[in-house]
């Protein structure tokens, strides 16, 4: 049985959702509406990534897209990438520099400034008294659609909600605390990578917040006998529920490799050595006792220090069952060339080639493969409990912060996950 | 254009097939033995190249870490079963000097996967250093410019 938005009968609980919300258009749709155009700020990149004025880069608030441009004066801007003339996409790079803060569509030369508002008409008043718009035309109605944005510690945000709460109480105060961790000093960006999956956009927000799976699917550690579950860690949620941060403190001591083994379903074939541990190295640069810091904010971003790589993760929906992961790498603006380098070999680690992280590209597709068609079936949400905590410690035997996601994201959807009474034919 | 010599050109394009056979074939493990013990091997977005920014998915700067690349391809990693074919341009010489030569050449990797469509997966270009030691043309160093920005889930295989 199934209903007309591509769901099952029974509604969906943050222990239980129905597999058919990774497949529905018309979920989808919904999401785009409540999520990502709802009461939600969503991320859009870093100042660092455009210091000038005139900087701009191509970004995407879900599935729409939207150009950050810092202005003349130097605010930053945000606006929907449609020429509202005919919808074309007016600018055309991913990044650059408009010296005059302009932005021309190439179709009819529609003329924006760099907050989006019209400023030039070819031929408005038409030539020699023929053709031209009327006297009630007027630039001000036809602007490029403007976002609300925000930004704190560098980390921009923009949301088409006139409703929403400013952008600091929407991050919450555990939040913005991890977030004032990894921005204390400025930053300077050290590249891009972009990563296409095949899966909904949930899963992929269920994976950054799941820390059940992160010692289970990623073996790099425990191959090479550098397992490290018996460390401190906590994961923390903010009180929505759909930001999540997990934290892991500095190695101490002896690694506890034996109880693994003893646990573990998948084959360990013992510890090899790795030839060469400097892109393991990690040089703590943060006054604090923490070593790993991954950060889940709803709905399109990860912020992470993983030794000494810092990145955001920008989630992109194109599609049901397209996403895209745009990884922006950065260090410190003083950091000297050696700690340049230091990084990169850290980047090893992590992105789409990460030897602890490229396995996040699979499971997210696994899932997508594996729930085609079932939709009014349900996945199963209740390692270390049903309920949903502000903080659970230590974390990676527990699925609270996947739970939090899910209550959050119901909250927002609403009536958008209510099953149609107009049952479909079967 | 610098003047080529044809027993230096057939060294570097003989590598270079080899280089893509030895991968393709799954003998991953003959794969460090291209380059030398203090090598650099990368892969990198050509928009961060454009861009002057030194991000890359992979970067490998010595052989020991190539060495641990292929082990935790074996043992630790998950990724989608697949096979990888290299289609390398005739190489460039850019550069000889003393010893080292420096050459640029096209790639294109294609990938199959197990529903048995055959994908442009990444296309770019290696920009390489060279010398010859004991007799046989290695890598000194190999950077992968890929213009091919929108990786297709992950990327584990080297390039």
């Amino acid at each position: 049985m199934t209903f007309e938005n591509g769901l099952g009968p029974r509604p969906s609980l943050p222990t239980a959702v129905d597999y058919g919300v990774y497949h529905s258009p018309e979920v989808f749709a919904a999401e785009q509406r409540e999520v990502f155009r709802g009461r939600t700020w969503s991320y859009l990149g870093l100042e660092a990534e455009i210091p000038d004025p005139g900087d701009f880069r191509a970004t995407h608030v879900g599935e729409t897209p939207v150009v950050l441009v810092r202005g003349l004066d130097g605010k930053v801007n945000a606006w929907v990438n449609r020429c509202a003339h005919k919808g074309a996409t007016v600018c055309r790079s991913l990044r650059g520099n408009q010296a005059d803060g302009a932005f021309v569509c190439v179709y009819h030369q529609w003329a924006y400034d760099a907050e989006g508002t019209l400023v030039g008409v070819p031929f408005r008043r038409g030539l020699k008294g023929v053709g031209g718009y009327g006297k009630d035309f007027d630039p001000a109605n036809h602007s490029l659609e403007k976002l609300r944005v925000e930004a704190y510690k560098g980390m921009v945000f923009g949301t088409f909600s006139s409703e929403v709460e400013p952008l600091e109480e929407f991050l919450g105060p555990v939040m913005r605390k991890y977030i004032d961790r990894v921005f204390q000093r400025p930053v300077k960006v050290l590249g891009y990578a972009r990563q296409h999956m095949a899966g909904n956009w949930k899963l992929y927000s269920e994976n950054s917040r799941d820390s059940y799976h992160g010692a289970l699917l990623h073996l790099f550690y425990p191959t090479f006998g550098i397992y490290r579950q018996s460390q401190d860690s906590a994961g923390e949620l903010a009180e929505q529920g759909f930001h999540n941060v997990f934290t892991v403190a500095k190695p101490k001591g002896d690694i506890d490799y034996g109880s693994f083994g003893n646990e573990a379903n998948r084959e360990m074939q013992g510890a090899v050595q790795l030839q060469d541990e400097s892109l393991l190295q990690f040089r703590p640069e943060i006054d604090d006792d923490i070593g790993l810091h991954i950060q889940s904010l709803f709905p399109s971003v990860v912020l992470q220090q993983i030794q000494n790589t810092l990145a955001t993760r920008q989630i992109v929906t194109h599609g049901v069952d397209q996403t895209e992961l745009i990884w922006t790498y950065f260090g410190y603006a003083d950091d000297d060339e050696e700690m340049t380098r230091h990084r990169l070999r850290n980047l090893n680690l992590v992105g789409p080639s990460g030897l602890i992280s490229m396995e996040d590209g699979e499971a997210v597709e696994l899932c997508q493969q594996g729930t085609v068609g079932a939709q009014g079936k349900y996945n199963f949400i209740e390692m270390g409990g049903d309920d949903v905590r502000g903080y659970y410690a230590p974390m990676g035997m527990d699925e609270n912060a996947v739970r939090g996601f899910w209550k959050g994201y119901l909250e927002l959807m609403g009536n958008a996950l209510a099953t149609s009474s107009k049952e479909v034919v079967a | 254009m610098i003047p080529v010599d044809p027993v230096l050109q057939g060294q570097v394009d003989s590598l270079n097939a080899a280089y893509g056979l030895s991968l393709d074939d799954g003998r991953l493990e003959e794969w460090p033995d291209f380059f030398v013990d203090d090598c650099l091997y990368q892969v990198i977005a050509r928009e961060n190249v454009d861009n002057g920014l030194p991000a890359a998915v992979m970067y490998c700067d010595s052989k020991g870490m190539l060495v641990d690349r292929v082990v935790a391809l074996r043992r630790a990693n998950v990724f989608p079963e697949h096979f990888s074919r290299h289609l390398i341009s005739r190489a460039m010489i850019t550069g000889v000097n003393g010893e080292t030569v420096t050459a640029q050449a096209n790639y294109a990797v294609l990938q199959t996967r197990n529903d048995g469509e055959t994908r442009i997966y990444n296309a770019g270009k290696y920009i390489d250093r060279l010398i010859v030691e004991e007799g046989a043309m290695k890598l000194v160093s190999r950077t992968c410019v890929y213009d091919t920005h929108r990786i297709a889930t992950l990327l584990a295989t080297p390039i």
